[in-house]
């Protein structure tokens, strides 16, 4: 068996691995990183991206198909066809041109990277087939998967969101099991492409992690789509119809094509033989201190490995402090905010703390939101829905939480996360020139009406 | 209710700035009358700005260490009554004369009556630290609380300056600058390598050293010259009249013979008793001779002046020294005692040295060090003896004294010190 000696090894090479491996290279430390199937992870492979792509394609299909019937615009084009094999071709082309992307950075860091899977002998070795690694510093960062519903298994029409992300074709009928962002994500880009799309979701809304409020533009263009939603409903079976429980306990049978099971993601924790090392737990996920160190010394997990908010860019972040702690380093993660983005149609997005969160924070606060129906930007893109919504602290107007819900809101995350960052008072972003014409004039104007003087409003 | 204003005083004759030291109180304090709210820096003096009037602070005008043109706002504060602010006024006072460097005028929001799960107030804390609930986060960018990790300072024991209390760069070096940070370091092994650093701002009286000296050197042509002197004799003088007239007129250094020998020696170079205006290209040359005289304290190197030493006898020196040096070292010295100066005399005591090479007190164009006194074998007549060797160092303005003249004054001052009748001769 051959063996090899390293500084640093990394297991997985996602989001959190690769960017723990990219700044330990700058950084001077020797690190493999070791990945079982492509580099990139969920994230480049079946994820983030390759979702992002297929919602690209379906609102573009969606829009030509709008402007074939009865365009306000004045464009008339004939119905369009769509060659979803074509689609999906394009769209493995952006993640291949990524995953390469990935490499070479992880080349030109000079890491070392293994092709294979890892079983953990013990924290400070690991085994990649016949090759032993020997390492002093070791960071877990294997991810997670989609959950499966055991009454629901993956196969044939029944599909987790790998699957739905490189269709062969586009069914007539798709159910989706879970109405959370992935779940919805989809289902919009489906509807979009042309299937006819229901939603089951046990909760009584949609993405029940989010406020009514926010959740209602969402809601509003699920109907104007056509989605059915099917909410306080849970599943109980598929025999060629998925079977639902009704609110009222009756049973229904939804006709369907495809069921795609979206009901969450759990950690990775299985089948590399973890338990080796008898770390300690929070849940199913691996427990963690501030600074993404295990139970056990030396050995660092990251990334949705460790639990929620299950999000690349906390993944990131928190492998880029590990590479910095492991050079010798003082170094916390310590973000004062982690946006998370949803990219329905319209786009939600949600920084800080919710007026909810901040209330049961013994927070004081002052809450104000700005239509993007009085947007002119909102207005030159047909869209009328949604709105900013600021949380501020009513003694001494510090921002603690930012939220918006509509089209294109997803680029706004980052003037919501800088301000929170810095710790802004509602007189900083409303004393700053925003652009106009620009949805970001909402953010200006929500801190404005805040302090009781918007003013287009 | 209305608002107080109170603008930065006019401390010293034609000063334009003042440099804030340090405020005494914070935004939303109740003040009493009389009560001090900052001490300001002029020159070398600090003075305390008392507030006229009860009320509640509800503004500062300033940071420490800015620097704020006389006129501007210093504080506003809120007082029962009309205050001396007019409601038609614009918020913002306007000051008496353009102030060059803009006030930042900080307001917080007013807090409404707390409910029970209501934030927290901010502590009341003076000085670079303050004491945070251990779940308190403190408000401050990530650049800063990356900084603060760097540093190994815990953020949550370093007060935030910034608007809404936020932690600014500035506030860790200020921490820093307190050394508060030493007792949370992990005790180093003695022969580890450090890497720490530790930052310290420069300000207030520290800063008007630093300009002061860069200037003098940057500007003069500075000249040592170096003498050695015997001072057996006045050595011998100082331990007669001290054990003579010690107890009823007090003792003498030697400072006040070097003051008489300074005085004695002028007479005859009254070129190196002036003041250079290099901008104007005039010499003044003073009757007068104004001692200055420099002395360590707790905030750095003041100079009190001893004002018409050619009329003072030993013990009138001995006494306005002492008494000065006592001045500065408290803090006390007002600034006519730190100002006015026509040459300079400085000694590092018991510190002496051999030779030193001190820096011009600009626009003076002489400066006299004195240096350690020890006991060395000298060859007298063709003998060994012992005597008591002393070097003064002196540095002269070599743009307007020429070097010949300079050595030809110390030669003076040797004589007359090692002659220490002829200092008392007329």
């Amino acid at each position: 068996m051959q063996t090899l000696n390293t500084t640093l090894l990394i297991i997985g090479g996602g989001p959190g691995g690769y960017v723990t491996a990219i700044r330990a290279g700058q950084l001077g430390i020797s690190t493999i990183l070791v990945e079982g199937q492509s580099l990139g992870g969920t994230c480049l492979n079946i994820g983030c991206i390759p979702s992002k792509a297929l919602i690209h394609v379906a609102e573009q299909f969606h829009q030509t198909q709008h402007h074939s019937q009865h365009s306000a615009l004045g464009i008339s084009v004939s119905a369009p066809s769509l060659d979803i094999g074509k689609s999906v071709e394009w769209k493995d082309g952006v993640v291949d041109r990524l995953t390469t992307g990935v490499a070479a950075l992880l080349k030109k860091n000079k890491v070392q990277v293994i092709n294979g899977w890892a079983k953990v002998i013990d924290g400070k070795t690991v085994e990649v087939g016949d090759t032993r690694i020997q390492c002093e510093h070791l960071v877990l960062a294997t991810g997670s998967t989609s959950v499966n519903l055991p009454i629901l298994p993956i196969g044939g029409p029944i599909i987790s969101s790998t699957e739905a992300l490189s269709p062969k074709s586009v069914p007539k009928r798709l159910v989706v099991v879970g109405g959370g962002y992935i779940g919805l994500e989809l289902g919009i880009a489906y509807r979009k492409l042309g299937a006819e799309v229901s939603v089951v979701e046990a909760q009584d809304r949609i993405l029940p992690a989010y406020d009514a409020e926010l959740t209602q533009p969402v809601h509003e263009a699920l109907k104007q789509l056509g989605v059915k939603l099917y909410l306080k409903h849970s599943v109980l079976g598929f025999d060629g119809t998925l079977q639902v429980r009704e609110p009222n306990g009756d049973t229904l049978n939804l006709e369907t094509d495809q069921v795609l099971v979206a009901v969450g993601r759990k950690p990775n924790t299985q089948g590399w033989n973890l338990e080796a090392l008898n770390l300690d737990m929070n849940g199913s996920a691996i427990k963690i201190d501030s600074r993404c160190q295990t139970s056990m010394r030396n050995v660092y997990a990251i990334g949705d490995l460790s639990g929620e908010p299950m999000l690349a860019h906390r993944a990131m972040a928190q492998g880029e402090m590990v590479a910095e702690l492991i050079s010798g380093k003082s170094r916390e993660f310590n973000p004062t905010a982690i946006a998370a983005v949803c990219f329905t149609d319209p786009e939600l997005v949600v920084v800080g703390q919710t007026p909810d969160e901040a209330k049961a924070a013994g927070l004081d606060c002052i809450v104000s939101s700005f239509p993007f129906a009085a947007n002119g930007r909102a207005m030159t893109l047909e869209s009328k829905s949604g709105f900013v919504r600021v949380v501020a602290r009513r003694d001494n107007h510090v921002i603690v939480g930012w939220q918006a819900v509509g089209v294109g809101v997803s680029e706004l995350s980052t003037a919501f996360a800088q301000s929170l960052e810095m710790g802004a008072r509602l007189e900083d972003i409303g004393g700053t020139i925003h652009a106009h014409p620009t949805l970001g004039e909402a953010v200006q104007e929500a801190a404005l009406r805040a302090l009781g003087h918007a003013l287009h409003l | 209710m209305g608002t107080h204003v109170i603008k930065m005083p006019d401390i010293g004759e034609g000063i334009a700035e003042v440099e804030l030291s340090q405020w005494h109180v914070k935004v939303g304090d109740l003040v009493v009358e009389d009560q001090v709210l900052a001490d300001v820096m002029t020159d070398k003096a600090m003075v305390d700005i008392p507030s006229p009037v009860h009320g509640k602070v509800i503004a500062l005008g300033g940071q420490p260490g800015e620097v704020m043109a006389v006129g501007s706002v210093l504080i506003s504060i809120e007082v029962e009554g009309a205050g001396n602010l007019k409601e038609s006024a614009a918020p913002a006072p306007v000051a008496a004369q353009e102030p060059p460097v803009a006030p930042k005028v900080e307001t917080v929001a007013e807090s409404k009556p707390a409910a029970a799960a209501g934030p927290r107030p901010a502590p009341v804390c003076q000085g670079p630290m303050v004491a945070r609930e251990a779940d308190e986060r403190p408000l401050a960018s990530p650049a800063v609380r990356k900084h603060a990790l760097d540093l190994g300072i815990q953020l949550r024991l370093v007060r935030g300056s910034g608007p809404a209390g936020r932690v600014l760069h500035e506030d860790l070096e200020a921490y820093l600058a307190q050394g508060q940070s030493n007792a949370s370091a992990p005790a180093a092994a003695a022969y580890a390598q450090r890497h720490d650093e530790e930052h310290i701002q420069v300000i207030g009286m520290r800063r008007k050293i630093a300009q002061r000296m860069q200037d003098a050197t940057q500007r003069a042509a500075h000249f040592s010259y170096v003498e050695e002197i015997d001072v057996t004799a006045i050595e011998e003088l100082r331990a007669h009249l001290n054990e003579k007239h010690g107890a009823s007129r007090g003792k003498l250094t030697l400072l006040p013979f070097l003051v008489r020998a300074l005085v004695v020696a002028l007479r005859d170079f009254p070129q190196m008793n002036a003041r250079y205006d290099d901008e104007a290209q005039v010499i003044t040359r003073l009757g007068a001779v104004h001692v200055g005289v420099a002395t360590q304290s707790d905030v750095g190197l003041m100079v009190p002046v001893v004002r018409h030493a050619e009329a003072r006898s030993l013990w009138d020196s001995a006494a306005e020294i002492s008494r000065l040096a006592n001045a500065a070292r408290t803090g006390k010295a007002s600034r006519d005692e730190l100002s006015g100066s026509t040459i300079t005399l400085t000694s590092l005591g018991a510190l002496g040295g051999i030779v030193s090479t001190p820096v011009l007190n600009l626009p003076e164009v002489a400066i006299v060090g004195v240096n350690k006194i020890v006991e060395r074998p000298m060859v007298i007549k063709g003998q060994v003896v012992i005597r008591k060797m002393m070097n003064l160092s002196s540095s002269f303005d070599h743009r307007v004294v020429d070097g010949m003249d300079a050595a030809l004054f110390i030669q003076a001052i040797r004589g007359l010190i090692e002659q220490p009748a002829t200092l008392f001769v007329e």
